[in-house]
């Protein structure tokens, strides 16, 4: 099992790879890349990324973590990001953070055990007019609507499955 | 559409579009700027040219960039008349087509209302939000659609390329840069045609241009703005720049990932300057070849140093490195490398344009030109603005952002984001420009003014820029790594109340250790939010140590629940209390404070709504009155 699981991540990595080979300090890009692809940077897409690039691993590794955008577990279906930027927290984004961890049952930082949902803060996307805002899945949902956005998402994510 | 092959060709395209729109016909402009389309501009837009078909007019419904007023988004502007309405939902689309578009009526109910008469404003202009602004850089933001160059070219787009391409010489772009005494936007406000003349006298046979746009401070989003609302302003300032700098074939846009919508408008930008030949080989026709790519951070603050920046585009972790040598001579691969920001080079075709000479006329002596603010925080309107240097602070917050909401105080307002400091009431007539802001501890920044009231707890504002530059550090040096987490030890000891005697000099000899000895502007500036509330509001941080007290009330640590004159003797309070805090004496119920660790559950119990929060100003009933229902 555990080989062949390797032999579609090599493959599919190596697929996603195609455009940036040769091209100068495509690095940083092809690791966007990775992560569209999977949700996040497996182990093994890191190792394959690192042969493919001619690359050492401790250097891919160096990269991948040094960037806050880069994650190396899995994450959830949806993505919920509250703001912390300036004109949040002066607009109470800290109480707003809270509520989402109660509503949520997570903490920052964490995913739901069936993957649904992570829950993590961003520093400021820009919408300080709006603030305090909450980004669900690259929209960004001012404050109000926040908590019936993601009741639909859960609905929408049982029918899913 | 055919490719313009020379400056003529661009100009008869721009003839033939001006002469293809009709006068008179009306254009529906919507906002869908990042912060309108959140409250749902695209349902807005959609329902609009549903009802402009469904009455079968000969009317355009146009998607602009930000417009600017974005706390009353979102903005729907009815052209040529101006009829500007706000807080547009879906369901308005009928009266709007109907009434302001078919019989040019205007509809009160949907205008804005005028901040201090409360009449509604039929046009933007009659708001003093817009009517004390200067939009220069902004011209175009709002006004044209950033997803068609023909717009941009049809307002007199790509005019200045072609000026340049045809009739100056790259020293001649760098002279006149040089005398419109343009500073660096990005925050430095290192001058710009000192930059360019730096890049084009280093010797190397590739050059780069980068525009930075990792815009990362928070409560800053004047870049975002112009790369969502006027990209090819952006472009065309980097290409004259290439022009200027010499064997530059290749630029990039470093854009945060945080900013999708900002990505995909630059990358159309792009798409559609090729197609036009604007970018790519032999440029109208004048030889030059230079093209644009993009780049999209990963969420790493430090990468907008410029030095760290380049790194990252080079795929490196974006760390910064010791200067000289300068990007200029050794940047991007070792190459001479000319980094502006979004808003500078937004500059570049308007100096073009009107000439360096109108340009100084705007700003003060050491400062020229316009400044984009991102203006948020406490203020009733907030939004994209663009004014003259010079301005006040009162202007800004009191004209524009039409004073604090809620009624409450001004305090102070925050400029230049984490890097920044504080303009205090006292400073408020304080013109907002290079010198003075760097006066008095604060600075330009790269344009975020986030306004607070006088709830805000300063020692608590100050922690939480500290915590935002400690988690953002490389880690790279040892004063920036360890200086600024002991400096925030030290300030959440004080917002918890424990707080010791000589902190604050220990807060203050640390920040200028930190300042004088980091290796990189980010190591530099990370103090200041901390010296500069230490320098005006001092008596807050006395209070939180000495006192054990937060004067706003809203550091939780340091809260107090005592119970207030109205109350009944029930006891319900000491039966919740999980701690036994509640003790009942001879002359009725108190608070133990030491056992007392605020959970509020005898708030909540009271039926007497009597427990309030004391934070040591004067009685606690009168502090609350307003709150109280019995008062």
């Amino acid at each position: 099992m555990g080989s062949e699981r390797h032999t579609s991540v090599d493959e599919h990595t190596r697929s996603i790879l195609v455009p940036h080979i040769g091209r100068q300090g495509a690095f940083v890009d092809a690791l966007h890349d990775v992560q569209q692809a999977f949700g996040y940077l497996p182990e093994q897409a890191l190792r394959v990324l690192a042969d493919e690039l001619k690359l050492p691993l401790s250097q891919v590794w160096g990269v991948a973590s040094f960037y806050d955008q880069f994650y190396s577990v899995p994450r959830g279906r949806n993505i919920v990001r509250v703001c912390t930027g300036t004109a949040c927290q002066v607009r109470g984004c800290q109480a707003v953070l809270q509520r989402m961890e109660s509503v949520m049952d997570l903490k920052n930082g964490e995913t739901s055990a069936d993957r649904a949902f992570t829950l993590e803060t961003v520093n400021c996307v820009g919408c300080c007019g709006l603030a305090p805002v909450v980004v669900i899945n690259k929209k960004v949902v001012p404050n109000r609507d926040v908590e019936r956005v993601i009741r639909d998402l859960s609905k929408g994510d049982e029918g899913d499955e | 559409m055919n490719k313009p092959a020379s400056a003529a060709d661009l100009a008869a395209l721009r003839a033939r579009l001006m002469a293809e729109r009709q006068p008179g016909c009306k254009t529906v402009k919507v906002c869908t700027g990042s912060a309108c389309r959140s409250a749902d501009a695209l349902e807005v837009a959609q329902a609009l040219s549903r009802e402009v078909a469904r009455a079968e007019l000969p009317v355009a419904v146009e998607h602009t960039g930000c417009q600017g007023l974005c706390q009353l988004g979102p903005l729907v502007t009815v052209q040529p008349e101006g009829t500007f309405y706000g807080h547009v939902v879906p369901f308005d689309a009928s009266k709007i087509v109907d009434l302001t578009v078919k019989r040019g009526q205007f509809v009160s109910h949907l205008a804005c209302p005028h901040p201090e008469t409360g009449r509604p404003v039929r046009s933007a202009d009659d708001l003093p939000f817009y009517s004390s602004q200067t939009r220069l850089v902004l011209r175009y933001c709002g006004m044209i659609d950033p997803m068609r160059i023909e717009d941009y070219i049809e307002a007199g787009g790509y005019e200045a390329l072609a000026r340049v391409l045809q009739e100056m010489s790259p020293e001649d772009v760098i002279a006149g840069v040089k005398r419109s005494r343009l500073r660096g936007r990005g925050g430095a406000g290192f001058p710009t045609g000192q930059k360019w003349e730096g890049a084009r006298k280093a010797k190397g046979r590739r050059k780069f241009v980068i525009c930075n746009a990792d815009e990362g401070d928070p409560g800053a989003f004047m870049d975002r703005a112009l790369l969502e609302g006027d990209p090819h302003a952006v472009l065309e300032g980097m290409i004259i720049c290439a022009y200027a700098v010499g064997n530059c074939r290749e630029g990039f846009v470093y854009v945060r990932e945080e900013y999708p919508l900002a990505v995909q408008t630059v990358g159309t930008a792009i798409e559609q300057a090729r197609a036009m030949g604007l970018l790519g080989e032999n440029i109208l026709g004048s030889g030059l070849d230079f093209d644009i790519e993009i780049r999209r951070g990963a969420g790493a603050f430090i990468c907008g140093e410029s030095t760290a920046l380049m790194f990252s585009i080079e795929g490196k972790r974006g760390m910064p490195r010791v200067t000289p040598p300068r990007s200029v001579e050794s940047g991007l691969w070792g190459c001479p490398t000319c980094l502006n920001n979004v808003e500078t080079f937004a500059n570049i075709p308007l100096i073009i344009n009107r000439g360096a000479d109108w340009y100084v006329t705007h700003g003060t002596s050491g400062s020229k030109g316009t400044k984009v603010f991102a203006l948020s925080g406490k203020v009733r309107y907030t939004g994209l603005i663009e004014v003259s240097m010079g301005i006040s602070t009162r202007q800004v917050v009191f004209d524009i952002g039409g004073g604090i909401e809620g009624g409450k105080r001004f305090k102070a307002a925050q400029i230049g984001g984490p890097g920044g400091g504080c303009v205090p009431e006292e400073h408020l007539d304080l013109p907002i420009d290079f010198e003075s802001l760097d006066a008095i501890g604060s600075a330009m920044g790269s344009g975020a003014l986030v306004v607070v009231d006088e709830t805000i707890c300063m020692v608590d504002f100050a922690r939480y820029f500290l915590q935002f530059t400690q988690q953002e550090s490389c880690g790279q040096c040892p004063p920036c790594r360890i200086g600024t987490y002991q400096m925030l030890r030290i300030l959440e000891r004080i917002v918890e109340g424990k707080g010791n005697e000589g902190d604050l000099e220990r807060l203050e000899d640390l920040g200028r250790l930190i300042s004088e000895t980091s290796l990189c502007g980010l190591g530099k500036v990370a103090p200041r939010p901390v010296l500069s509330t230490l320098r005006f509001f001092r008596s807050e941080y006395m209070s939180h140590i000495f006192e054990k007290r937060c004067p706003t009330g809203s550091c939780s640590a340091l809260k107090r629940l005592v119970i207030g004159p109205d109350c009944s003797q029930c006891g319900l309070c000491a039966e919740v209390c999980p701690q036994h805090a509640v003790i009942e004496k001879q002359d009725g119920f108190t608070i133990d404070q030491v056992i007392c660790d605020n959970c509020a559950a005898c708030v909540t119990a009271c039926p007497m709504e009597c427990i309030l929060e004391d934070t040591g100003e004067g009685e606690p009933n009168e502090r609350n009155s307003a709150d109280h229902p019995d008062h």
